[in-house]
């Protein structure tokens, strides 16, 4: 194939590995604004999560979050998020898509740290409270434990949506690897265009398994075979599409 | 692609005018926004119930199954266009492959859980009285798993709609065209527009969704009510 064959030379071309539209500095770009929203959506979604889980209200609250999370498109939410920047005083490029991916990323953690506190077994807690603990305790010494690994999850959809989402952050003037796949749209640059679909893929898979071994490492004493549950609306931990 | 100088903080964040003036517009890429989805969950659906019949009757086969589909879940929705685009152009056609291949995990999911959730006394009476394969299948099992198979397209169609949006950067039409329109023009009204209704389109079809979801299954109604 012919298409393929330019790729490849696409890749091998040494300009494309170095200055501003290099694959290194795109990756960094995206990479980093990437973790920098999935890191600050986690520092407010985890504890509200598991706060409001302990607490055990809200059950209706983390339904609805789901729903509306998943009803959002992020292209929309993306574009929302320009004239809210500009008026901010932000500007283009880094600022919109930065808000539009922790908003976006909200969603998953919130709803899965409070079903993974939620879901600890009512006798555990039980005796953990029996024993003397006190709620902190028990919040921080069984609860946050026991719910880790689905709090882990909610992070790893979150993130693998981030990375989804961030490719159409160069819609709003922000680089990334998108700008690959946007730019060579506007150039009718289909070599570009491959290539920038082939790095935007390769980096949504390869975070998605990373956390899956991380997942597997970490919880691999605790772990027990649950049968995959039908997703069922407003409980599914499947990502949200970007 | 957007000089930062255009967008002015002055603007007002709506134009009515342009809404009153371009009604006729907004309607017909609302209604092209519903069909791209239709297409893409009644294509999705029909190739999905086929791959979990395959999963169900030949059990090896869901492990590979839903590996392939999340894969293709998990590929960045604008990569996947990208990948398409040199093979079948800008086209509905790139547009409906990349939309259906989304609804393909969700769907096999709950069609082979709501199959797997039949009780097995319910399929044992079954056999007992006569049924074949095939009716037990379409007469049995289907009936009995329609509320978690819905609660997929329900899924399913959400996620779709969302999706519809990114096609109008492969240049088809839709409520992401308005979108699209506002960042090329640095207007934000057609902007709004297209982002307010996409949503409202998912939140709407959602709700009908539910509503099917409900009506299809009286034994959840009962323990709510008593």
């Amino acid at each position: 194939m012919d298409l393929l064959a330019d790729v490849l030379a696409w890749f091998f071309d040494p300009d494309n590995w170095q200055g501003t539209a290099g694959i290194p500095n795109r990756m960094v770009e995206h990479v980093r604004l990437s973790a920098l929203a999935t890191l600050l959506a986690a520092a407010l979604a985890v504890p509200s999560g598991v706060l409001l889980g302990h607490s055990g209200r809200g059950g209706l609250l983390a339904v609805s979050v789901v729903n509306i999370g998943r009803a959002i498109p992020s292209f929309a939410v993306i574009a929302l998020a320009l004239p809210f920047s500009i008026r901010m005083g932000l500007g283009i490029g880094f600022w919109p898509t930065f808000l539009a991916l922790v908003l976006l990323a909200l969603p998953p953690i919130f709803t899965n740290s409070f079903t993974a506190v939620r879901s600890v077994a009512a006798e555990v807690v039980e005796a953990a409270r029996g024993m003397g603990m006190r709620e902190r305790e028990v919040l921080l010494g069984i609860e946050l434990p026991l719910g880790a690994p689905l709090i882990l999850t909610g992070v790893r959809v979150a993130s693998v949506q981030v990375v989804a989402t961030a490719t159409l952050g160069a819609l709003v003037g922000w680089g990334g690897l998108g700008r690959y796949i946007i730019d060579g749209f506007s150039v009718q640059d289909n070599v570009r265009v491959f290539a920038g679909a082939l790095l935007v893929a390769g980096l949504a898979i390869l975070t998605d398994v990373l956390f899956n071994v991380t997942e597997r490492v970490l919880f691999a004493a605790g772990r027990r075979r649950v049968r995959r549950a039908p997703a069922e609306a407003g409980t599914s931990a499947l990502n949200v599409r970007g | 692609m957007i000089p930062e100088s255009t967008f002015l903080a002055s603007d007002p964040l709506i134009r009515w005018s342009w809404i009153w003036d371009h009604l006729e517009e907004i309607r017909t890429q609302t209604i092209e926004h519903f069909i791209l989805t239709g297409i893409a969950v009644g294509v999705g659906f029909a190739i999905a119930m086929g791959l979990s019949i395959i999963a169900l009757r030949f059990r090896r086969t869901y492990g590979p199954v839903t590996w392939v589909t999340g894969v293709l879940y998990t590929i960045p929705s604008l990569a996947l266009f990208a990948f398409l685009v040199p093979y079948t152009g800008l086209s509905t056609l790139t547009a409906e492959i990349g939309l259906v291949s989304y609804t393909l995990l969700i769907l096999v999911r709950n069609i082979v859980a709501g199959i797997d959730g039949v009780s097995p006394a319910v399929r044992e009476a079954a056999v007992g009285m006569g049924y074949g394969r095939a009716r037990l299948f379409l007469e049995i099992e289907l009936p009995l798993a329609l509320p978690v198979i819905v609660a997929g397209l329900r899924i399913a169609t959400v996620t779709v709609i969302g999706l519809v949006t990114v096609t109008s950067i492969i240049g088809q039409g839709g409520l992401g065209l308005f979108i699209l329109d506002g960042l090329r023009r640095d207007f934000y009204t057609p902007l709004i527009v297209g982002s307010v209704l996409s949503v409202a389109l998912a939140v709407v079809i959602d709700a009908a969704l539910a509503g099917v979801e409900w009506l299809l299954s009286p034994w959840s109604r009962m323990r709510m009510a008593r």
